[in-house]
C-alpha cells in the first residue's frame, strides 16, 4: 500500500473542503472495498478524508411515510433497523446476503453505493482493463466471463456491479442525497450509478467533490411484501451470479403495483422496467411472470462463459414474484 | 454394528488435542511470528508472461520508494545452487519444488514466476514498491493449453512406484463385445490448496553468515534444512529449519517453493532477518496446486453384473522442470476385479507453474472418475451401486496379486447403508422432491494406500517421571502430536499426561515429509524403536543391580507400565524410573531409534478404505445444489484417537465438497494467469455448504502396521465428489463428469 | 488539515482492556499494526482483503476486519484480541470447549472465530444452530468441516448459562 496522508473530518463542509483541496484524495468510511484495493495498489490515494466522525449515523422516518437513511449508517444497523425489516424488507434480506457479518459492521449505507466491480480483470493489475486503466482494452470480453454482465455493457466493458444493498434500493425507488461545494443536490438511484460506455472507468455520476449524506426510501406501502433472492457459488460470502430485488402488490387477482431489479447482470443496479410494464394492471399468474421476465431478457447478451444468466435471470425472476403473489401479494 | 475395540491405554482414547490451548489463546507461534530484532519484510514480484526471457528490469522506482532496502533480482541476487527436485529420480529427496534456478536466471518459465524480491521496512511499503518494478521481456511462445498438447504427451516412466500403462488381457477387445458398458471422460479442474495460514519464510543469518535460522510453514523440515545448505554452500548442521505450528497444508506446503530460498538469499544481502510472507494472489501464482485431470473410464460387465474390462487412461499437465504426476489411476489398480483391464497415465508439459501433490493427489481426481463411472453402470443395469460394487469386490490385489492386509469395505457399506437409511432411496432419478428441491441420494467408495517411509526419533526418560520424544515430523492441524504422545505414554507405560511429543524442528532426528498420509505410522515405528533403546537401557540397570528386585530378569521377563518396570511373573515386583535414576544419579536415560517400512509389507497390498453416502438438494429453479447429508464410514484400522481422526475425515469430506461444487482455479489460457487468486474467487465451502457430516469408522487393526494403524489425513477427501455427482444425477437425471457442479450445468 | 504523509501516526486506544499507545507508519492496517508493533500475533492474516474473516477482532465489541481496517482508525476505542479473551489462566468458556472438541485443529482460523462466537453469545446467550451458523459465516476453515465449531459454541452457550454439559459422544467417537 502507497502511503497516504491522513485526515479527519468533522463535519461535511470541512470534508467537501479538503477533498477539494488536495489533489488525488478520496473518502474512506467503512475502508472495506477503499482499503482493499490500495492494498492491491489498483487505488492509490495521496490523500484520505476519513469521514466517519460526521453525524451522519442516523435513520429516520420522514414525515410521509418515507425514510432517511445516513450516510454513515452502517450496514449491520441498516439491517437490523425495524423499520427497514418491517416496511422494506427487501433491503434487509439484501443486506445481510452480501459481504459478511464483519464486513457489514463496517461497510457504511454511502460506501456500499460506492462499492467497485469485482471483475477478475480489473483486480490483475497485469491485465488490461478499461475501467482500471482507460485505453488499455478489455480482458474479460475473451476471457472468463461467468460472472459478467448479460445487460447494458459495451465493448469496452462487461464488468458487473457487485453491490447487494444497491439493487433492493433500485427496486424501492430511493434517492441519494449529496453535497458539494456549496450545492447540495438528489440523484435518483437509477441515474447513480453508471452504464459502462466507452468511459468505464467513471462508476457512477457522484462528482469528484462530492460527498454523499444520505439515502432517501420513499413511502412505499406495498413493499412490506417485498424480497430479495440472491443466486450464487456457494451459500454465502459470495458476489450474485444473478439476484432479484421485487415488492409486489396484487389486489383481486390483479397485479397493481410492481417494483423489480436485477442484480449480478449489468454495471448498475438494474431496474426492470420493461418487466414493471408488462407487469403492471395484467393477472398475476405464472405465465405473465414469465413474459414479463422474457420482456426484460429480450436485450441481453451473452458471453463465451454467462450466457447461462439470461435464462438464470428469467427463472429467478419467475420464482420470486410466484413466492410474492402467493405469500402475501394477493390481498 | 461393529464391536468397538478399547485398549486400557492411551491409543484409541478421545485425548483433546496437546496443543489446544496455545492455539484458543493466540499463543501457537507459526513461522512468521517469531520475534526475531530489526526484521524487514519482502514482496514478491512476479512475471507477466508465461516464457521468455527478460530483456531490462528497472528498479529505480522501487528502490528510491519510502522505506526500501533492497530490491533484489537475477542481476544482483546471490548464487543459490541447483538442488534436486522433489520427487525426482535423485538418490536423494529433494524439497525443491522444481529445477528453476529463482533469480539466478533471465529465463521465464511461468506466468508468476518471481522475477524480484523488494525488501523494506514494512510490509505495505514492499507491497508498494513491487509494484514499481518494471520488467522487460522478450517472450517465447508458451505451452499452455492441455487439449493442444496432448500429441505430444510424454508417458512417464513410472508414476509413483507403479508402471504408467499396465495392461492386463484385452480391456478393449472385452469392452466392444460386452452386453453392457459406459465409456465416458470426466474433466477435473485445476485445484488450490489454499491452506488458511499464507506461506511465510523468515530467514536471519548468523553474523559470520556460516550458519543460518529458518523459520518456515512447512511440512518437510528436514527436507527444507538439506535444500537450503546445498543452495547456499552451508553445513547441513549449520543451518536450522524450525515449523513448530503450521497453518494447513494439504500439500501445499510439502516443497520448497521460490520464496523460501529468496528470503534467505535477501535476508543474506541486506544483512539483516527477512520475513516474507506470501500475499493470496502470491500463493495461487507461485505455489502449484493439483493438476487438471482429463480421464477416461471404461467398464464392461456380463449380464450379472461382473466387470469383464475396466479402463481407466487420461492425461495431466506438468512440467519440464518438476515432473510430477497425479496418480489418478491407482484406485482403479485396488477396488475391483476385472477380467480385463488397461490402465494409462499421459503427461503433457506446459508452461506454469509446478504442479504439485495436494490432499490424496491421484486418488482424489481418480475417484471422482472411476467411482461415478460404476454409479453409471449400476444405473444402466438397473442394479443397486452398493451391491454392483459388492459382486466385484477382489479378493486379492487385483494388479498386484498379492493378499491384502486388511480390507473390509463390504462391511463399511453394510454399516453405512443401516445408519444411512439407504434403503429408502428411490433408485430412478427426479423422483424424491421437498417442494422445489429436488432430491437424490448417492453412494461412493474413498481410497488411499496406506504408506511407511523411514524416520527416526529420540526418547528421554526423565527421573521425574516423565518422558519426551522428538521427532523433525510435522503438526499442521493433523493431530500428529497428540497421536505419537499416546504411542509414547503406551510404549513406555506412562499416562498421557506424564509425556510430551516435540517436532518441526531440524535438530531432532530425521523424518520424511508430512505427506501420503505417512507420519502416524513412520513416525510411530521410530518412537518404538527409540522406546526400545531406553526400555533396554534401562532394564540393562536394574538387570543387574543388587538393589533391584528386577536383578536376574530377562528383557522378556518384564513390562513397562505405571511409571516403571516390573516383573511379568510377580506384578509386585518392580520400580520406578524415579527410583532407579536416583539410585543410578542419572537425571535421564536416552533412547535413539529408526524404522523403515518391514519386508513384509512388499507380500501385501495395503490400503484404506471407506464408504461414502450423501444426500443432496437441488434447486430446480436454479440449479444450486447444497449437500444436505453425508456420512463416511471408515475402514483405516486401528484409529489412534477418535477425535481428531473424526475431524481429519470431516476436514476431508469439506474438501471434497467443495471440489465436487464450488472449487476451480481460473487459468486464463491466453497469459497463463490464473485469474482467481483470493479466497473471494477461488471458492472454498463456507460453513452453510457443509450439513452436518457423520463419521464411523471399523477401528479394525492393520496386523501389519505399528499400533495397526493408517493415516487418515488424505483418504477423507477421496470419493467425496463422486459421492456428491452420484447424488446429483439420482437428484435430477444429469450425470455432471466435468467438476466443479456449478448450478449453469443444471439449468 | 491534510498535508504531507507523516513517517509516524501515534495513537492511544484500549486494547484488551488496558490502554495502549503506539505509534506506526500511518498506512499500516490494524492487523499490521497489532502483529508487528504490539507483537500481538493472535490475530492472523489469511488473505489482507476482506476474504476469510481470519483477522478478526471486535472494535468497540463487534467484530471486524483488522485487515481492512487502519490502525488509525482505532484511536480512542476498544479493540480486543484473541489474547484478551482469557482472564490470566482462567480460560473463557469458548476457549476451553474449542479445545476440547478439537475445534481449533491448525488453530490458524480459531482466534478469528472465537472473537465472532464471543460477540453471538454476548447478544444471544442461547443460540440455535442456524443461528451460530450465520454468525460464523464470515469465518473461513480448511481444516475442520465446521461442525466441532458449531458444537464447541453451543457447549460454551450452555457452559455460560450454567448448564452442565459434555462433549457429545458423537464428537468424542464418531456417530455410533
Amino acid at each position: 500500500m502507497k502511503n497516504f496522508a491522513y485526515a479527519r473530518a468533522q463535519d461535511a463542509d470541512t470534508a467537501v473542503q479538503l477533498i477539494t483541496q488536495n489533489q488525488n484524495a478520496k473518502f474512506l468510511s467503512g475502508g472495506t472495498n477503499l482499503v482493499d484495493l490500495m492494498r492491491e495498489n489498483i487505488e492509490q490515494p495521496d490523500h484520505l478524508i476519513d469521514v466517519t466522525g460526521l453525524p451522519l449515523a442516523q435513520v429516520e422516518e420522514l414525515p410521509g411515510g418515507g425514510v432517511s437513511i445516513g450516510a454513515l449508517v452502517r450496514n449491520s444497523h441498516l439491517a437490523a433497523n425495524q423499520i427497514i425489516r418491517e416496511r422494506y424488507p427487501v433491503l434487509s434480506q439484501a443486506i445481510l446476503m452480501g459481504a459478511s457479518a464483519q464486513i457489514r459492521n463496517m461497510a457504511t449505507t454511502g460506501g456500499n453505493l460506492m462499492q467497485r466491480t469485482r471483475c477478475y480483470y480489473f483486480y490483475d493489475t497485469d491485465a488490461r482493463c478499461n475501467k482500471r486503466e482507460p485505453g488499455t482494452g478489455c480482458d474479460a470480453l475473451e476471457g472468463f466471463n461467468r460472472i459478467h454482465a448479460i445487460l447494458g455493457a459495451s465493448d469496452d466493458c462487461i464488468a458487473t456491479h457487485p453491490s447487494d444493498m444497491c439493487v433492493a434500493l433500485a427496486a424501492l425507488d430511493a434517492t441519494v442525497h449529496v453535497t458539494g461545494t456549496g450545492v447540495e443536490r438528489t440523484i435518483p438511484i437509477v441515474e447513480f450509478h453508471r452504464l459502462p460506455e466507452d468511459t468505464p472507468q467513471i462508476d457512477t455520476n457522484l462528482q469528484p467533490d462530492e460527498l454523499i449524506t444520505s439515502v432517501e426510501l420513499p413511502a412505499l406501502p406495498f413493499a412490506r411484501n417485498s424480497m430479495y433472492r440472491k443466486v450464487r457459488d456457494r451459500a454465502s460470502y459470495a458476489f450474485a451470479l444473478v439476484s432479484v430485488a421485487a415488492a409486489l402488490e396484487v389486489e383481486d387477482g390483479t397485479i397493481k403495483n410492481v417494483r423489480l431489479a436485477l442484480g449480478g447482470v449489468a454495471h448498475k443496479p438494474w431496474r426492470a422496467t420493461e418487466a414493471e410494464k408488462v407487469l403492471t394492471g395484467a393477472k398475476a399468474d405464472e405465465e405473465i411472470f414469465k413474459r414479463a421476465a422474457a420482456e426484460e431478457l429480450k436485450a441481453a447478451r451473452g458471453y463465451k462463459h454467462n450466457s447461462f444468466k439470461i435464462e438464470l435471470a428469467e427463472r429467478t425472476i419467475v420464482s420470486v414474484l410466484k413466492t410474492l403473489a402467493s405469500e402475501g401479494g394477493a390481498r | 454394528m461393529s464391536a468397538r475395540i478399547v485398549k486400557p491405554g492411551a491409543i484409541g482414547q478421545p485425548f483433546s488435542r496437546v496443543d489446544g490451548r496455545l492455539k484458543v489463546t493466540g499463543k501457537a507461534t507459526f513461522a512468521a511470528e517469531y520475534k526475531v530484532e530489526n526484521v524487514a519484510h519482502g514482496a514478491l514480484v512476479f512475471s507477466q508472461i508465461a516464457r521468455g526471457k527478460i530483456k531490462n528490469i528497472e528498479t529505480s522506482a522501487a528502490r528510491n520508494a519510502p522505506g526500501v532496502i533492497l530490491v533484489l533480482t537475477h542481476e544482483n541476487a546471490p548464487e543459490m545452487k541447483k538442488t534436486p527436485v522433489f520427487g525426482s529420480d535423485s538418490e536423494e529427496m529433494g524439497a525443491a519444488s522444481s529445477s528453476i534456478l529463482y533469480l539466478n536466471t533471465d529465463e521465464v518459465y511461468f506466468n508468476g514466476q518471481p522475477v524480484a524480491v523488494v525488501v523494506a521496512e514494512t510490509l505495505e511499503q514492499a507491497e508498494h514498491a513491487a509494484t514499481l518494478v518494471a520488467v522487460e521481456y522478450e517472450e517465447k511462445q508458451a505451452k499452455l493449453i492441455l487439449q493442444a498438447e496432448k500429441p505430444d504427451a510424454v508417458l512417464p516412466e513410472h508414476i509413483p512406484g507403479e508402471p504408467s500403462d499396465l495392461k492386463q488381457g484385452d480391456a478393449e477387445g472385452a469392452l466392444a463385445e460386452a452386453l453392457y458398458k459406459v465409456d465416458n471422460i470426466y474433466t477435473t479442474p485445476p485445484f488450490n490448496h489454499n491452506a488458511i495460514e499464507l506461506h511465510a519464510t523468515l530467514a536471519e543469518w548468523s553474523e559470520d553468515e556460516k550458519s543460518l535460522t529458518v523459520y518456515d510453514s512447512t511440512q518437510y523440515v528436514i527436507g527444507v534444512q538439506e535444500m537450503l545448505a546445498k543452495k547456499f554452500s552451508l553445513r547441513k548442521e549449520n543451518v536450522r529449519v524450525i515449523g513448530s505450528f503450521v497453518g494447513g497444508g494439504f500439500g501445499g506446503k510439502g516443497n520448497a517453493w521460490a520464496h523460501v530460498s529468496l528470503t534467505v538469499a535477501a535476508a543474506k544481502v541486506v544483512k539483516r532477518p527477512v520475513k516474507l510472507v506470501l500475499s493470496r494472489e502470491g500463493v495461487h501464482l507461485s505455489v502449484g496446486g493439483r493438476t487438471p485431470t482429463e480421464q477416461r473410464v471404461a467398464l464392461a460387465a456380463n449380464d450379472v453384473g461382473k466387470l469383464t474390462a475396466l479402463i481407466h487412461t487420461g492425461f495431466t499437465q506438468t512440467t519440464e522442470h518438476n515432473n510430477f504426476a497425479e496418480q489418478f489411476t491407482f484406485p482403479a489398480r485396488h477396488l475391483y476385479k476385472s477380467e480385463n483391464i488397461w490402465l494409462r497415465q499421459e503427461m503433457v508439459h506446459l508452461d506454469i507453474v509446478p504442479n504439485t501433490f495436494m490432499r490424496a493427489p491421484g486418488e482424489s481426481p481418480g475417484t471422482f472418475a472411476l467411482e461415478s463411472a460404476i454409479d453409471e453402470l449400476a444405473h444402466e443395469m438397473g442394479i443397486d451401486p452398493i451391491e454392483l460394487r459388492a459382486r466385484n469386490e477382489p479378493d486379492r490385489d487385483p494388479v498386484k496379486d498379492l493378499p491384502f492386509s486388511m480390507r473390509n469395505i463390504k462391511e463399511a457399506y453394510r454399516v453405512g447403508a443401516e445408519m444411512f437409511g439407504w434403503s429408502k432411496r428411490h433408485a430412478a432419478p427426479r423422483t424424491m422432491r421437498d417442494g422445489r428441491f429436488l432430491i437424490g441420494c448417492g453412494v461412493a467408495t474413498a481410497f488411499y494406500p496406506a504408506y511407511q517411509f523411514p524416520a527416526a526419533a529420540r526418547v528421554e526418560i526423565h527421573a521425574d517421571g516423565t518422558a519426551i520424544a522428538q521427532s523433525a515430523m510435522h503438526e499442521m492441524g493433523m493431530g500428529s502430536a497428540t497421536a505419537q504422545a499416546q504411542n509414547l505414554a503406551d510404549e513406555l507405560g506412562l499416562s498421557f499426561e506424564q509425556v510430551r511429543f516435540e517436532y518441526g524442528d531440524s535438530n531432532f532426528p530425521y523424518a520424511p515429509v508430512a505427506g501420503g498420509s505417512n507420519s502416524t505410522i513412520s513416525v510411530g515405528a521410530a518412537v518404538k524403536a527409540a522406546c526400545d533403546d531406553a526400555k533396554k537401557k534401562i532394564h540393562g540397570l536394574v538387570g543387574e543391580d543388587d538393589a533391584s528386585p528386577l536383578k536376574g530378569t530377562r528383557f522378556d521377563e518384564v513390562e513397562f507400565r505405571e511409571g516403571g518396570i516390573y516383573r511379568r511373573d510377580d506384578a509386585t515386583k518392580g520400580e520406578t524410573f524415579h527410583a532407579i535414576l536416583r539410585r543410578f544419579e542419572e537425571d535421564k536415560i536416552e533412547g535413539e531409534g529408526e524404522a523403515a517400512p518391514g519386508a513384509e509389507s512388499e507380500k501385501y497390498s495395503m490400503g484404506s478404505y471407506g464408504a461414502l453416502f450423501c444426500e443432496v438438494r437441488v434447486d430446480e429453479e436454479t440449479g444450486e445444489v447444497r449437500v444436505s447429508r453425508f456420512l463416511g464410514v471408515y475402514d483405516c484400522g486401528k484409529i489412534i484417537n477418535p477425535k481428531t481422526a473424526s475431524s481429519q475425515w470431516r476436514g476431508g469430506i469439506t474438501m471434497g465438497i467443495g471440489m465436487a461444487l464450488t472449487e476451480e482455479a481460473l487459468f486464463d489460457v491466453r497469459k497463463g494467469r490464473i485469474v482467481n487468486p483470493s479466497l473471494a474467487e477461488y471458492h472454498l465451502p463456507v460453513n452453510l455448504d457443509v450439513p452436518n457430516i457423520e463419521i464411523h469408522f471399523l477401528d479394525i487393526p492393520d496386523p501389519l502396521t505399528p499400533m495397526g494403524a493408517h493415516g487418515v489425513g488424505e483418504i477423507g477427501i477421496t470419493g467425496v465428489a463422486a459421492a456428491v455427482a452420484n447424488a446429483v444425477f439420482n437428484a435430477t437425471g444429469k450425470r455432471i463428469r466435468d467438476l466443479p457442479i456449478t448450478l449453469d450445468k443444471l439449468l | 488539515m491534510s498535508r504531507k504523509p507523516k513517517q509516524k501516526a501515534h495513537i492511544e486506544f484500549t486494547l484488551n482492556g488496558e490502554t495502549a499507545e503506539v505509534a506506526f507508519a500511518p498506512h499500516k492496517t490494524l492487523l499490521e499494526v497489532l502483529r508487528e508493533d504490539l507483537n500481538l500475533t493472535g490475530t492472523k492474516h489469511g488473505c489482507e482483503l476482506g476474504e476469510c474473516g481470519t483477522c478478526t477482532v471486535l472494535v468497540d465489541r463487534k467484530p471486524i476486519l483488522s485487515c481492512l481496517m487502519l490502525g488509525l482508525d482505532v484511536e480512542g476505542r476498544e479493540v480486543t484480541t484473541v489474547e484478551g479473551m482469557n482472564e490470566g489462566a482462567q480460560l473463557h468458556p469458548l476457549q476451553e470447549t474449542f479445545a476440547d472438541t478439537g475445534a481449533a485443529q491448525c488453530g490458524y482460523c480459531t482466534p478469528g472465530f472465537l472473537l465472532v462466537a464471543k460477540e453471538l453469545l454476548t447478544k444471544n446467550p442461547n443460540p440455535t444452530r442456524e443461528e451460530i451458523k450465520e454468525a460464523l459465516s464470515g469465518n473461513l476453515c480448511r481444516c475442520t468441516g465446521y461442525i466441532k465449531i458449531y458444537e464447541a459454541v453451543e457447549l460454551a452457550a450452555a457452559k455460560m448459562r450454567g448448564e452442565s454439559v459434555e462433549l457429545p459422544k458423537e464428537s468424542v467417537y464418531g456417530y455410533e
